[in-house]
C-alpha cells in the first residue's frame, strides 16, 4: 500500500491497516531491538562520561574552594553563603563515613567469602557467634547501593561547587535556602513527590531483588542454612541444574531439569490458552449481551459481575471442594447416570479444569472491561459493513476484533505475564497435583506453573539458591515476551487517529 | 410480497434473540451456581463432612455457622477479620496517595531520569514478586516486624510505584493547558496537583481506591508467607479460612468456611456496589492510552 493509499482510508481503516502491519512487523522490530542495544550502550557509556567533564573542569579551572569540595561535601556551596545545601552534603558525608566504619564496611570486606567463621555452641553451653553468610550478603547489597548513591553525591557536590564559583564570578545571585525550600513545591516539584514511593520501591523490591539475583550463585539451601553452616559462591552451577541437569551431577539434577522444562512447556501453554480464550470468550459474551433489542442488559451484566465479589481465593477454595472426586459436580454427574470426572486427579483433565476455572474468574473482567470499549466503536462503521452486505460473523471479525485487539492489546499483554506468575489460581485450586509423573521432582505437580513450584522451593524445600534460579528464568521469559509487545506497540504508538 | 419478507425477518430475529436468552440463561446458571452452593452450604445445619447433595438433606438450616465464626475462641474468624479490614484500609489510603503522586510526576513533571524510572519499573514489574520474599522476611525480621499486621501493611505499600500505569494514562489526558493557566496566575506545581488535577480525576481516584483495596484484602500468597506462619492472631482472612478446607479440618469446618466467604464477600460488594461505574471508566479510559 503506498502513502497515498493510506491517506485516503478513513479513519477506522488507517487504524486497522496499523494494527495488522503492526503485527506483521514484529519480527523486524524485534531484530532491530537486538542491532540496536549496541549503539545504546555506546550512546549511555558517552553520556556518562562526558557528564563527568564537570568534574574534570572542576579539577582544571576551580578555585581552592571548589577543589576542596572534593573532600569535603558541601565546601563550596558553605564557603560561598549557600549553607543549607552545603550542610546537607556535609551532613551525608559524615553519615556515610560513620556507616562504612561501623556497619557497611565490614560486611563489604567478606563479600568475596561470604563469611568462614561458623557459629559454634562450645562444651559449657557458650554460643561463640560466627558469620552470618544472610545478612553479609544482604548488608554488602545495600553497602553497594550506599556507595552508588554516594558516588552520585560526590558528583554533584564537586558540580554544584563548581557552578557556585562561575555564578559568583559574574556576580550572579545564589539561591537562597529558603528559595530552595519553597522551590520543593515547584521547580524540584518531582523530587518532592517521588521520594516516598521510591524510598519504599528501593528498601521493600530493589534491594530483596538484587540480593535475590545474588543467591543465584550461590549455594544457598536447605544444606546450608546459616549461621550454622554457611553458603559461598558456586558461580553459574545452578543455572547449569536447572538448564542441563545430566550434564553435572547427574540423578536428581537431571529430575530437577526435566521437572523445569515440563513446567516451563505447561506455564507457557497456560498462558497462552488462559489469555486468549478469556479474552475471546469475554469480548463474545459482551458483544451477545450489547446486541441491539436484546432486553434486561443491566441484568446480564450484574449476574456476571457479582462473581468478582467473592474474592478469588474463596472461590478458588471453593471449587477445590467442588471438583473434588466426590465433590459435588461429580455427585451431579451419577445423580444424572454418568461416570465421575476426575477434574483434579487426571493430569490432562486437570489441566482443561485450570483453564475453565480460570475462564469462569476473569470472564466477568473481560465482560466489564470490553462493555465500555465496544460502546467506543463508532456505529457508522457497522451501518456501511450492513449496507456492503457483511454478516454479522464479518462484522464481527473484520470490525470488532481488531478493534478490541488495538485497545485491548496492552492489557493483554500485562493480563499473559500475569498468567504466567498467577499463583492463586494453581496453588488454590489443584494445589499442583496430580503429581503422578515419576520423573518429576517430588516438589512439583503436573499443573504447577513456575511461579508455584518457586514458592514451593522456597517455602518447603527451601532450596532458596534454585528459586532464586527460576525466578530469574521468569524473569527473562516475561522480558521477552514484554519486548515483542514493546517494539510492536511503537508501530501503534501514534494514536491520534484513534482518539 | 414485501408484507411475507418484513414478517420472515421478525421472525429470524425472534428465533435468534431466542437463541441468545437460552444461551446468557444457562451461561448465568453456570456462573451462579458455585455462588448458591456457597450460600446453601454456609446455613447448612448439619456441619459434619462436605455434602453430597446441593441441598441439605431434610430441612435442615441454621446460622449458627455465622455466629460460630465470631464466638469460637480456637479459630478466631473475627481477630482476622479485623486484621484484613486495618491492613486494607491502610493500605488503601497511603497507596492511593502514592500511585497518584508517582502517576503525576511521571505524567506531568519533566525531569532528568523520568525515563529511566519508568523502564526500572517496568523491569521490575517483570520479576515474580514472590522472589524477594525471604530477604523481604528478614529485613521485617531486623526491623522487629515478623509475623505482624504491620509488617505486611508496609510489604503491600512498599511497592505502592509500580502501579502508576492506568493513572498516569488518566493524567495524560488532561490538558497541560490547565496545569500552565494555573502556573501562570501564581499557583505551584503542589496547589495544582491537590487542588486542580486530583478534583478532576475521581474516576481514577476511585479505581485506585478499589484496586488498593482489593488486593491486599484478596492477597494469599505474601500473607501466606509473611505471616502464615506466625500466630494465628495476625492471620489474614485468606490465610484463616484456608485452614478451614484443609484436610485435617475441611471435614467439620467446610460449612463455616463458606459462612466465612460470604462474609468476605460484603465489603466488596459494597465497593462494587457504589464503585462500579468508576471502576469501568477507569480501566477503559486508563488503559486507552499508552
Amino acid at each position: 500500500m503506498t502513502d497515498l493509499n493510506y491517506l485516503g482510508l478513513s479513519k477506522p481503516r488507517k487504524l486497522m491497516y496499523r494494527t495488522k502491519r503492526g503485527f506483521r512487523n514484529s519480527g523486524k522490530a524485534i531484530k532491530k531491538f537486538f542491532r540496536s542495544i549496541p549503539t545504546k550502550i555506546s550512546e549511555i557509556f558517552h553520556k556518562f562520561i562526558s557528564s563527568f567533564s564537570v568534574v574534570g573542569d572542576a579539577m582544571l579551572y576551580g578555585d581552592w574552594k571548589t577543589k576542596l569540595s572534593f573532600i569535603i561535601f558541601g565546601f563550596g556551596n558553605i564557603s560561598r553563603g549557600q549553607l543549607l545545601r552545603g550542610f546537607l552534603f556535609l551532613v551525608y558525608e559524615i553519615v556515610f563515613i560513620l556507616y562504612m566504619v561501623f556497619f557497611g564496611g565490614g560486611y563489604l570486606a567478606k563479600f568475596g567469602t561470604l563469611g568462614t567463621v561458623t557459629t559454634i555452641t562450645d562444651e559449657n553451653g557458650f554460643v561463640i557467634p560466627g558469620d552470618d553468610s544472610f545478612n553479609i550478603l544482604l548488608y554488602s547489597v545495600m553497602t553497594i547501593l550506599v556507595i552508588g548513591c554516594t558516588l552520585y553525591v560526590w558528583f554533584q557536590s564537586i558540580k554544584q561547587a563548581y557552578s557556585v564559583q562561575e555564578m559568583t564570578e559574574i556576580n550572579k545571585k545564589l539561591s537562597k535556602g529558603r528559595d530552595d525550600l519553597i522551590n520543593l513545591g515547584n521547580r524540584y516539584y518531582h523530587t518532592t513527590l517521588l521520594a516516598l514511593p521510591m524510598f519504599g520501591l528501593v528498601c521493600f523490591t530493589i534491594i530483596p531483588l538484587i540480593f535475590m539475583i545474588f543467591v543465584a550463585f550461590t549455594n544457598y539451601n536447605t544444606q546450608h542454612l546459616p549461621p550454622e553452616r554457611l553458603f559461598t559462591w558456586v558461580g553459574f552451577e545452578n543455572f547449569g541444574t536447572v538448564l542441563n541437569g545430566g550434564g553435572i551431577g547427574g540423578g536428581n539434577s537431571a529430575r530437577f531439569t526435566y521437572t523445569f522444562w515440563a513446567l516451563l512447556g505447561w506455564t507457557l501453554l497456560w498462558a497462552v490458552l488462559a489469555t486468549f480464550t478469556n479474552f475471546i470468550i469475554g469480548m463474545v459474551i459482551a458483544v451477545v449481551i450489547n446486541k441491539k433489542g436484546l432486553k434486561l442488559k443491566k441484568f446480564w451484566r450484574t449476574i456476571l459481575v457479582i462473581t468478582i465479589a467473592v474474592p478469588q481465593f474463596v472461590s478458588l477454595l471453593l471449587m477445590n471442594k467442588m471438583l473434588q472426586d466426590n465433590g459435588i459436580y461429580n455427585q451431579l454427574l451419577m445423580a444424572m447416570g454418568l461416570e465421575p470426572i476426575g477434574f483434579l486427579t487426571d493430569p490432562i483433565i486437570a489441566k482443561i479444569t485450570v483453564v475453565v476455572v480460570n475462564l469462569w474468574i476473569g470472564v466477568p473482567y473481560t465482560v466489564l472491561s470490553s462493555t465500555g470499549i465496544l460502546m467506543n466503536i463508532p456505529d457508522d462503521l457497522y451501518e456501511a459493513a450492513k449496507i456492503d452486505g457483511a454478516n454479522p460473523y464479518r462484522m464481527f471479525t473484520s470490525i470488532t476484533l481488531p478493534y478490541m485487539l488495538f485497545v485491548m492489546t496492552p492489557s493483554l499483554i500485562t493480563t499473559f505475564v500475569g498468567n504466567i506468575n498467577n499463583f492463586n489460581i494453581i496453588y488454590l485450586l489443584t494445589g499442583g497435583g496430580p503429581k503422578l509423573d515419576p520423573n518429576m521432582m517430588s516438589s512439583a505437580g503436573q499443573t504447577d506453573l513456575l511461579i508455584t513450584w518457586l514458592y514451593n522451593l522456597t517455602v518447603t524445600e527451601q532450596s532458596y539458591d534454585m528459586a532464586s534460579v527460576i525466578g530469574i528464568l521468569i524473569f527473562i521469559i516475561c522480558a521477552v515476551f514484554s519486548l515483542i509487545f514493546y517494539s510492536r506497540s511503537n508501530s501503534l504508538k501514534n494514536e491520534e487517529d484513534f482518539q | 410480497m414485501t408484507m411475507s419478507r418484513k414478517v420472515g425477518v421478525r421472525a429470524r430475529r425472534h428465533i435468534v434473540n431466542g437463541i441468545i436468552y437460552i444461551f446468557l440463561t444457562i451461561l448465568s446458571i453456570i456462573w451462579i451456581f458455585p455462588f448458591v452452593y456457597i450460600f446453601v452450604q454456609s446455613i447448612r445445619g448439619d456441619t459434619t463432612g462436605i455434602a453430597l447433595t446441593f441441598f441439605p438433606e431434610g430441612f435442615n438450616y441454621t446460622l449458627n455457622n455465622y455466629v460460630n465464626l465470631f464466638t469460637d475462641h480456637l479459630y478466631s474468624f473475627g481477630t482476622w477479620y479485623a486484621n484484613t479490614l486495618i491492613i486494607a484500609l491502610m493500605t488503601t489510603v497511603v497507596q492511593t496517595i502514592l500511585v497518584l503522586m508517582t502517576a503525576y510526576t511521571l505524567s506531568r513533571l519533566r525531569f532528568k531520569g523520568r525515563k529511566g524510572i519508568m523502564k526500572l519499573m517496568l523491569i521490575l514489574g517483570m520479576f515474580p514478586g514472590f522472589l524477594g520474599m525471604i530477604c523481604i522476611y528478614r529485613i521485617l525480621q531486623a526491623a522487629g516486624l515478623q509475623s505482624s499486621v504491620f509488617g505486611l501493611f508496609l510489604v503491600y505499600i512498599a511497592g505502592s510505584a509500580m502501579n502508576y500505569y492506568i493513572s498516569k494514562g488518566f493524567f495524560d489526558t488532561i490538558p497541560r493547558s490547565l496545569d500552565e493557566a494555573a502556573l501562570i496566575d501564581g499557583a505551584n506545581r503542589n496547589t495544582v496537583f491537590w487542588k486542580i488535577i486530583i478534583p478532576l480525576s475521581k474516576p481514577i481516584v476511585v479505581y485506585t481506591v478499589l484496586t488498593a483495596f482489593l488486593a491486599p484484602w484478596g492477597d494469599f500468597m505474601m500473607a501466606s508467607y509473611l505471616v502464615g506462619r506466625g500466630a494465628q492472631t495476625s492471620y489474614t482472612v485468606a490465610i484463616g479460612l484456608r485452614q478451614f478446607v484443609q484436610p485435617t479440618l475441611a471435614a467439620s469446618y467446610f460449612t463455616r468456611f463458606c459462612a466465612g466467604g460470604i462474609f468476605v464477600s460484603i465489603p466488596i460488594v459494597i465497593l462494587f456496589f457504589f464503585l462500579q461505574r468508576y471502576y469501568v471508566e477507569g480501566v477503559t479510559g486508563g488503559a486507552v492510552k499508552g
